[in-house]
């Protein structure tokens, strides 16, 4: 079953601008530009882009709250701006950067209020809460009012918020924004859990690529509203190269560790006590790179880093013009 | 269907509760309503006075009841423009809204008519408590202007949240409706009867008032609980409020649905 399909879909707005003759026409700025995509039931996907690449603007137009300039768009087979009541009791979205939990009251009545007005039946409604408060760990902040929630607390009231319903579809925006690393863990292993088990179709918007590689099975990626890419995270590696950066803390001073096979040398701080290698994970590993570095000089710390989401943009965009 | 209006008769408690929070506000609130009630009071019995004990009708007692029920029903109607739906199409809010299975209208008037009624309490009797040790008011001893009494504030309170969330909405065209609620807030609580009851005010003037809903969103409540229109002239203000407030929502549905089309949600 298809879940989501845009076909040519595309928005655009005027935008006055500030310098510009009053009476000027408007400027156009097309946000989302001809986006054609399906995503079948039981599909994970990452849609990701830069700032301002068109995420939020193609969210909108799928839950119904912002409507196409052109182009067709079906959200589990409804028309989302027509039949946008209908089409809320099945997704669930989570705007990173909003609330859907009432501000001054318990996190409990948040619950209770969300399930009432999905209608659903107070035993299921009770049963489906617990569920997600044991597993999102939620218990001891249930009397707390949101507004004194930390940011991970709250995110995670967010996500059980968004999936008590359970909705077919789950669009999450930028869910795991300003979470610390222990946070970020315990909601991507809850999602997986939830996939497992209900089939949930996901949706996820993202800067970080950490949670595209743990939770996405296919990649979306959008450059100024058009689709830059899309299949698998390795084919996007393998288009941009997967490069990736071992940082390591050396025991003494030493000079730049150039000329290691499979590696390039990115910088150094601290007279070479801190050195950036970068690597391509298809040539070699970390392993034999932190061996060949061992043999050199002695290792006290390292560190490896992954491509962040505008990296990748970047990167994608100068493969796309060497080809083109 | 029952449970439809369950969901949103939950929302109106859910506004109640969330304005409970602020208990400070209702504090200040009386304070600043007893204030006003001082001032308009001595203003408005001078008048009643200098006139030789008789004013269009107003006697020093039945002015005073104007005075300190009108101060008492403005934590409850809220006669000012704001509004939930202004503010969360301003901050972008408004896209969570529209993400729930419910009629945005609806569940924003619920909500804004549970924050007015929260008011009964902590603002509403204690600022009538204040008028009748300080100048003392002359409320009937019947029953029935009560009763009628209390239906009337109830539909004030409930236009009220009509009236708001129909200039609210207005904000999904132009963003930032809060011009247009200053010069709601203006207009509207001068000819709601707010500072000089209507029939003090020139004919041309009330004839204007009476072509908005705003006389009834408070002088017919005060006019139904202070006794002074009663019998079947009591229903007849009822009705009229009653009209009011299908024509207010219907204005503000039509408005919700045409607004949603060509709303740009704020912020990414």
């Amino acid at each position: 079953m298809t879940v989501i399909r845009t076909e040519e879909l595309t928005r655009s707005f005027a935008r006055k601008g500030t310098r510009r003759h009053p009476l000027a026409r408007p400027e156009q700025l097309t946000a989302v530009d001809g986006l054609t995509l399906t995503v079948e039931a039981g599909e994970s996907v990452g849609y990701i882009g830069a700032n301002g690449a068109g995420k939020s603007t193609t969210i909108k137009m799928l839950v119904g709250i912002l409507v196409p300039t052109s182009g067709t768009v079906r959200t589990c087979g409804l028309e989302p701006v027509r039949q946008r009541r209908t089409l809320a009791g099945r997704v669930g979205v989570v705007f990173g950067q909003r609330s859907a939990l009432w501000w001054d009251l318990p996190l409990r009545d948040s619950f209770e209020l969300l399930t009432a007005i999905h209608r659903i039946p107070a035993a299921e409604a009770s049963a489906r809460t617990a569920d997600l408060v044991e597993r999102l760990e939620m218990g001891p902040t249930l009397g707390t009012p949101v507004r004194q929630l930390s940011l991970g607390q709250r995110m995670r009231g967010e996500v059980a918020a968004a999936l008590l319903h359970r909705p077919e579809l789950v669009i999450l925006d930028e869910p795991t924004i300003g979470l610390d690393v222990l946070s970020k863990q315990r909601l991507r292993e809850f999602l997986i859990e939830q996939r497992l088990e209900h089939g949930t179709t996901l949706l996820l918007t993202t800067h970080d690529m950490g949670d595209v590689a743990r939770l996405c099975s296919r990649v979306v990626l959008v450059d100024h509203g058009e689709m830059a890419y899309d299949g698998t995270l390795d084919g996007l590696a393998a288009q941009v190269g997967a490069e990736r950066v071992l940082v390591v803390d050396l025991a003494e001073p030493h000079p730049d560790l150039t000329g290691l096979p499979g590696s390039r040398h990115l910088g150094s701080e601290g007279e070479g006590l801190r050195q950036r290698l970068a690597f391509d994970a298809t040539a070699t590993t970390a392993a034999a790179l932190l061996a060949q570095v061992s043999a050199r000089v002695a290792v006290v710390d390292l560190a490896i880093e992954e491509p962040d989401v505008e990296d990748v943009v970047r990167r994608v965009y100068l493969a796309q013009q060497r080809d083109g | 269907m029952r449970s439809t209006l369950a969901v949103y008769l939950r929302l109106v408690r859910v506004g109640l509760r969330t304005q409970s929070a602020y208990p400070l506000a209702a504090v200040a609130g009386v304070a600043a309503n007893a204030m006003f009630g001082l001032i308009k009071a001595s203003i408005l019995l001078a008048a009643v006075a200098s006139a030789g004990g008789a004013l269009r009708g107003y006697d020093a007692a039945t002015m005073a009841a104007y005075v300190w029920v009108s101060q008492a029903l403005i934590g409850l109607v809220q006669p000012w423009g704001g509004s939930q739906i202004a503010a969360s199409t301003r901050s972008g809010q408004v896209a969570v809204e529209l993400v729930r299975p419910l009629d945005v209208q609806g569940a924003h008037i619920a909500d804004d008519v549970g924050r007015g009624l929260f008011g009964v309490l902590p603002r509403t009797l204690p600022t009538l408590a204040v008028g009748a040790l300080t100048t003392g008011l002359f409320l009937p001893h019947a029953l029935a202007p009560y009763v009628l009494g209390v239906g009337s504030a109830l539909l004030a309170v409930v236009l009220s949240s009509a009236c708001r969330y129909a200039l609210g909405v207005l904000g999904f065209w132009v963003v930032d409706a809060r011009g247009l609620q200053t010069l709601y807030m203006v207009v509207g609580s001068f000819l709601a009867g707010l500072f000089v009851p209507l029939p003090l005010m020139p004919h041309w003037l009330q004839a204007l008032a009476a072509a908005t809903p705003f006389p009834s969103l408070l002088m017919a409540p005060v006019d139904v609980i202070s006794g002074r229109v009663t019998g079947p002239a009591a229903y007849a203000v009822l009705a009229h409020q009653g009209l009011w407030l299908i024509a207010a929502w219907a204005l503000g549905a039509v408005l919700t649905r045409a607004g949603a089309r060509r709303l740009e949600i704020q912020g990414g």
